[in-house]
């Protein structure tokens, strides 16, 4: 294998570090945040990966996770997390 | 090897630490306020230097500006929900963290 593989093995190491933040955060954004960095980490494994294997159309894929980031956390905010008024009735105990 | 790839994988290199340093800032930041500083900042830095070198490794200049734009996207992205979160862990009255 080449040798642009190692920062995107590298990269996918520290996402998974991060991803224990979603098994012990107290809130709900909190691993949100964890999602957050999977997506700026996925993008730039993506980068890494269509440069190695030359393969172009992997930056279209990389485009599609960064806009999809986006939304993911806009949607969250507004939906679910941003009105508790909301959630205080529905008796959610998740914070 | 040219120049060019010899400085783009230099770059690569370089990013590592910072993401490095954004998934320790996750993990061992005491409250979601510093947590989003180090998740927004850090990230993508090490993002920013990613798409630098692979722009420089690129052969046609249209890749490259697609490559901005993917920066341009994540950068505005992480900024708004930067925003959110902080705005509705303020609503919630979630109290930022102080030194003891």
């Amino acid at each position: 294998m080449n040798y642009y593989l190692w920062p995107a093995l590298f990269i996918l190491i520290s996402v998974v570090m991060g991803l224990i933040r979603i098994l012990r955060g107290p809130t709900a954004a909190d691993r949100m945040l964890a999602a957050q960095l999977f997506g700026t980490g996925g993008v730039a494994i993506l980068l890494i990966l269509a440069q190695a294997m030359q393969m172009p159309s992997l930056v279209d894929v990389a485009l599609i996770y960064a806009l999809l980031a986006a939304v993911t956390m806009v949607v969250f905010v507004r939906r679910q997390w941003g009105n508790h008024e909301n959630e205080r009735k529905m008796k959610d105990e998740s914070h | 090897m040219s120049l060019t790839d010899l400085l783009g994988t230099f770059m690569l290199l370089l990013a590592i630490p910072f993401f490095w340093g954004g998934s320790l800032g996750l993990l061992r930041f005491p409250d979601i306020y510093t947590r989003l500083h180090a998740l927004t900042k850090a990230d993508n830095l090490g993002l920013g230097l990613v798409v630098a070198g692979s722009i420089l490794m690129s052969k046609e200049w249209t890749v490259g500006v697609k490559l901005l734009l993917i920066w341009l996207a994540v950068l505005v992205a992480s900024t708004i929900s930067c925003y959110l979160i902080a705005n509705a862990a303020r609503k919630r009255k979630i109290t930022p963290w102080k030194i003891p």
